[in-house]
């Protein structure tokens, strides 16, 4: 029971709404030591597992120049005088579509972009632009339309990388029933990860068309 | 293609980019928190850039550091202002031309993914866009270094949240916390019912993922733990629906949990949003209705195939 103290760090940690880093690195050290590691075992599988894991920040620290060089040269504002000349494109269908986009190529096992690639240069000042062509935006809408751009990062990256190529994900639910001896083939798993794809679409445009009705009863409210 | 280029080499790059950024802010006597923060970067490089020829053990002190300066608040972000004049006039003369490198980097990362390994493939790509980013705006080497390091500031700690998760999720898996919760789960609920067996497992994939920040580190236990006992073998269950689904609802896990810090967190600093929850209060509604909709068809199907 006492190894569960980790579990219970995070959660009071994020009840209190200490400092995630802080939280994280305190559970794991203490799990470590309820588990009956030595404080430098535990410390050591820390370091362990940092550099191991270094790969998840790669993508998001090399791409960092790259955006910060083009926004100082003007990429957002570029971006918001495109989107004034396309009339029929708003914040909730371009959403849509780059939800649906990230997510058809993901069946191809195709990794489109990320948040540092694609959300923040691209996908979000388009949305933006898209909404401040009927008004200026506040802070509090100016929020909401980037959580929006963001999530649809994250759904369309999520629920269809499992239908056509063998990614990791599929590969471990194999890996998990044929080693507990129920073997399964790829086939079957990736016939039954389809009609969630397929919903997360529907979805999506529910959600998006409830943000862009949102962002137009928000103007008629301000004239 | 090259067999000498590997992802070391990307990740000793990342790590003099960090160590430039901490320089240029020892060199700021503005910065509200500048020792600190210049500690902060230059241990986050060596930790990236020389990480695999340290022992495990003083890394692990190094990043443990590096979480003291984070809660003693040592490490702060700076006001940047910038230019918006200059930034519209830039934007005008260089028309679309600005927007190109930014596609470079996707396109090279994808279509080298067929010659080299996908991280390295994608590494390249930042390169050959940083060169096109060069080359379309004439602007300086050092101007790169110093407008990504404004970014990587206003990421600041959540840089490390990550890995450091991972690192958690490493110890809960040798301590097997994992085994003990499956075990809750089975004791506390009638699992031998058919419904309550699918909503307990695809609930239990959702709090583990939650926990762990991870649905692939939630999978295997819950699948041994709650799923394969009750849905497979007392019901006479498909494993494969109840594996494919089940996934699919960690997943709606990882869309609500802030230890999921590259999916949820990492996005709050980059798009400069005031609430840590931001992304994750947009993206609820869509956990709720993926994951009832992952049970629906679950139950529907999984004793019927």
């Amino acid at each position: 029971m006492i190894k569960l103290i980790g579990i219970l760090l995070v959660a009071v940690g994020f009840g209190f709404r200490v400092n995630a880093l802080v939280v994280v690195l305190v559970a794991g050290v203490g799990t470590g030591l309820a588990a009956g590691f030595s404080l430098r075992e535990v410390v050591a599988l820390m370091g362990r597992f940092f550099v191991e894991n270094r790969g998840l920040v790669l993508p998001i620290v090399l791409m960092l120049p790259v955006v910060g060089l083009l926004e100082k040269h003007g990429l957002q504002e570029r971006i918001a005088t495109l989107m004034r000349q396309a009339r029929a494109a708003t914040a909730g269908r371009i959403f849509w579509l780059y939800q649906a986009l990230r997510g058809g190529l993901s069946v191809l096992g195709i990794s489109l972009g990320s948040h540092a690639g694609m959300v923040r240069p691209l996908i979000v000042p388009m949305g933006e632009a898209a909404a401040k062509g009927r008004g200026e935006l506040t802070e509090a809408t100016r929020e909401r339309v980037r959580a929006h751009g963001a999530a649809a990062e994250n759904v369309g990256n999520f629920f269809s990388d499992d239908i056509l190529v063998a990614v990791g994900a599929l590969l471990l639910v194999k890996g998990v029933l044929d080693n507990a001896g129920v073997p399964v083939t790829l086939e079957q798993i990736k016939l039954w990860s389809v009609p969630t794809a397929l919903w997360v679409l529907v979805i999506g445009w529910w959600r998006y068309r409830a943000l862009d009705r949102w962002l137009a009863r928000r103007k008629d409210g301000d004239k | 293609m090259s067999p000498g280029l590997t992802l070391e080499h990307f990740f000793m790059l990342t790590g003099l980019f960090v160590a430039a950024v901490a320089l240029g802010i020892a060199r700021s006597p503005g910065h509200p928190r500048r020792w600190g923060s210049t500690v902060f970067w230059l241990g986050l490089a060596v930790a990236i850039g020389a990480g695999k020829s340290l022992p495990h053990e003083l890394v692990g002190w190094l990043v443990l550091g590096l979480g003291a300066l984070v809660a003693t608040r040592q490490v702060a972000v700076p006001g940047f202002s910038g230019d918006g004049a200059a930034r519209e006039a830039s934007a005008v003369r260089l028309g679309n031309r600005v927007l190109w490198p930014i596609l470079v980097v996707p396109l090279l990362a994808i279509t080298g993914s067929f010659f080299v390994g996908s991280q390295v493939a994608l590494g390249l790509g930042c390169l050959a866009g940083l060169a096109a980013a060069l080359w379309v705006t004439k602007d300086t080497p050092a101007a790169p270094v110093r407008e990504g390091g404004r970014l990587l500031e206003l990421l600041g700690w959540t840089i490390i949240l990550p890995q450091s998760l991972a690192g958690l999720g490493g110890i809960f898996a040798k301590a097997g916390v994992g085994e003990e919760v499956a075990k809750i789960v089975a004791g506390a609920l009638p699992v031998s019912h058919p419904l309550v067996a699918v909503i307990a497992y695809c609930g239990g994939m959702v709090i583990f993922t939650v926990m762990m920040g991870n649905a692939f580190a939630a999978f295997p236990i819950m699948t041994l733990g709650v799923g394969l006992p009750f849905i497979v073998n007392a019901n006479g269950g498909n494993a494969a629906i109840m594996g494919a689904l089940g996934m699919l609802s960690g997943y709606c896990g990882t869309l609500v949990t802030p230890m999921a810090a590259n999916f949820n967190l990492v996005p709050v600093r980059l798009l400069e949003l005031g609430d840590d929850w931001a992304v994750i209060r947009a993206q609820a509604p869509f956990a709720a209705a993926i994951w009832i909709f992952n049970v629906a068809v679950m139950y529907a199907c999984v004793y019927r195939f």
